[in-house]
């Protein structure tokens, strides 16, 4: 069976190392600090005892007042898993880093999400519309589109 | 100086287009190819053209309502694209599933993933070049299999049989021992095939080597279901975090050794026998009960999340809800394995010949219906 690791103690033991990092410890999930994003997720992937070395899936969901990415991790080493997310409370120019330098399954999931979500990945090497056709404006997933 | 005969010989990279409409793309995609004379130098999957929207759809409609939905995301395997939406909304809700309709569902999913299966290995020896011959053995089999899902639920493509909370009717009294029927025939059945193409010369040739993917790169990539098991990472979702009731069940995860054409072709193979283990066993568990466990009409989870996920025939299928309180869906995200699964297609393909790209683009089995949504 798969684990759920606590949020908690995986906020704790990032604490030590990246004090800050950790906006909010939800039940299931961590909320972290776009800014340090990827030197988390680099730790998370590399780190013995976490090896999370699987990207289940990424994606994103529209709150209205900021619009949050999902990160689904998995270690198939010591199968366990854990939730991340990030905020972005920019509507008009939301950006995030890119974690395909971390894992490649990012790669279309996170051309989908700027597709119909809008955000900007930062560091995607080839960040365009994949879904809908070049020119189509607007973002369809968002809440205020219909 | 350049003489006339370097001249002659120099070559240039040129672009190709595979599709949208091409007999080899399973459905509308386009491979954008880069050629330099016939290798492949590289390759950008363009897709889309199937995009209904149906994430957003669900957004508008009742949980209940959704199932619909989900039956046309991979239509050569509705049942479990069914089963996954319906676990993810279970979870949501915390609804409890009766054990009569937690076995109609284990074996309706086995039954689907033969059936998938069939398609896909069906499919990729036809693009092997073994034209028409062994797909329509394949149907021959597929065809009993539709006949089984006929008798519950009188179709044979789109079911929209499982319900929130169980199935929408219980199995009718001939189903379980034409299921006993099928499962006494079908490994005669992929004995045949093994007879025919497992030392096939000619496959050998076309797919052993051909389109390795690493053990490595399957993780990083996401890659899932018999893409990564054929890298040799013995990950099932059924074992590794079992839903429903598979830690009831004794079976095998059959996994590859070197990631190629032919080990993914294999696993499928070997896969078909696992089901059938897993099938005779519900069948002789199976007993009568509940198919479906009292859920108001209007399901109205509370807010909060959930990922609800399971072993699809093409990989991780996983249903990804968001409820805001209300009977519809707040956010609706499939995690669909085909999708995924194309990332590493490229790495796949280059350095391979324009023949070897038909094969190796049919060997990872995607269903455009799922990559676009």
């Amino acid at each position: 069976m798969t684990t759920a690791l606590s949020p908690g103690k995986i906020a704790k033991q990032l604490a030590k190392k990246f004090p800050e990092a950790v906006i909010e410890e939800g039940a299931d999930s961590l909320l972290l600090k776009p800014e340090s994003l990827l030197a988390v997720m680099e730790y998370l992937k590399t780190s013995p005892g976490l090896d999370f070395d699987y990207l289940n899936h990424v994606t994103g969901v529209d709150y209205y007042d900021y619009l949050e990415v999902v990160y689904q991790l998995t270690s198939l080493k010591h199968n366990h898993g854990l939730v991340l997310k990030v905020r972005c409370y920019d509507r008009e120019k939301p950006a995030l880093p890119s974690v395909y330098g971390i894992w490649r399954g990012a790669d279309f999931q996170e051309r989908e999400i700027f597709d119909l979500l809008g955000i900007v990945f930062e560091g995607h090497p080839k960040l365009r519309r994949i879904v809908l056709w070049e020119g189509f404006e607007g973002y369809p997933l968002r809440k205020d589109f219909l | 100086m350049t003489t006339t005969r370097e001249i002659a010989i120099q070559t240039e990279p040129f672009v190709v287009n595979f599709g949208p409409a091409h007999p080899s793309t399973h459905g509308v995609f386009r491979m954008l190819t880069t050629l330099d004379g016939e290798v492949i130098v590289a390759m950008e999957p363009v897709f889309g053209y199937l995009h209904r929207g149906i994430e957003k759809l669900a957004e508008e409609r009742t949980y209940g309502g959704c199932i619909p939905l989900t039956d046309r995301l991979d239509y050569l395997a509705s049942m479990s694209n069914n089963f996954a939406y319906c676990l993810a909304v279970e979870k949501l809700a915390g609804i409890e599933v009766p054990e009569r309709a937690e076995y109609i569902r284990v074996i309706m999913a086995e039954l689907q993933r033969i059936a998938s299966h069939l398609i896909a290995i069906g499919a990729f020896l036809n693009d092997c070049g073994a034209f028409q011959t062994p797909i329509v053995y394949m149907i021959r089999e597929r065809e009993k299999i539709l006949d089984l899902f006929d008798m519950v639920c009188g179709q044979r493509l789109t079911y929209n049989y499982m319900r929130v909370g169980g199935v929408s009717q219980d199995i009718p009294e001939e189903f379980v021992p034409a299921l006993k029927k099928f499962l006494k025939e079908m490994p005669g059945w992929i004995k045949e095939y093994d007879r025919l193409l497992k030392e096939n010369e000619i496959l050998l040739a076309r797919a052993k080597g051909v389109g390795i993917l690493s053990k490595e790169m399957a993780i990083n990539t996401s890659a899932s279901g018999p893409v990564l098991r054929a890298s040799g990472v013995e990950w099932d979702i059924r074992r590794a975090d079992p839903y429903s009731i598979y830690d009831r069940f004794e079976f095998d995860i059959p996994t590859g050794t070197a990631g190629d054409c032919y080990d993914r072709y294999r696993v499928r193979i070997e896969e078909m026998r696992q089901s059938l283990r897993i099938l005779e066993q519900a069948a002789a568990q199976i007993s009568p009960g509940d198919f479906r466990s009292e859920v108001p009409h209007l399901v109205r989870p509370p807010a909060g999340e959930a990922y609800g996920r399971l072993e699809s025939p093409k990989g991780e299928l996983g249903f990804y809800l968001v409820s805001d309180g209300s009977i519809a869906p707040y956010r609706f995200h499939v995690r669909a394995p085909a999708f995924i699964n194309l990332t590493a297609l490229s790495d796949m393909m280059r350095g391979w010949k324009v023949a070897d790209a038909i094969i190796i683009f049919g060997s990872i089995d995607i269903c455009m219906g799922e990559v676009d949504r």
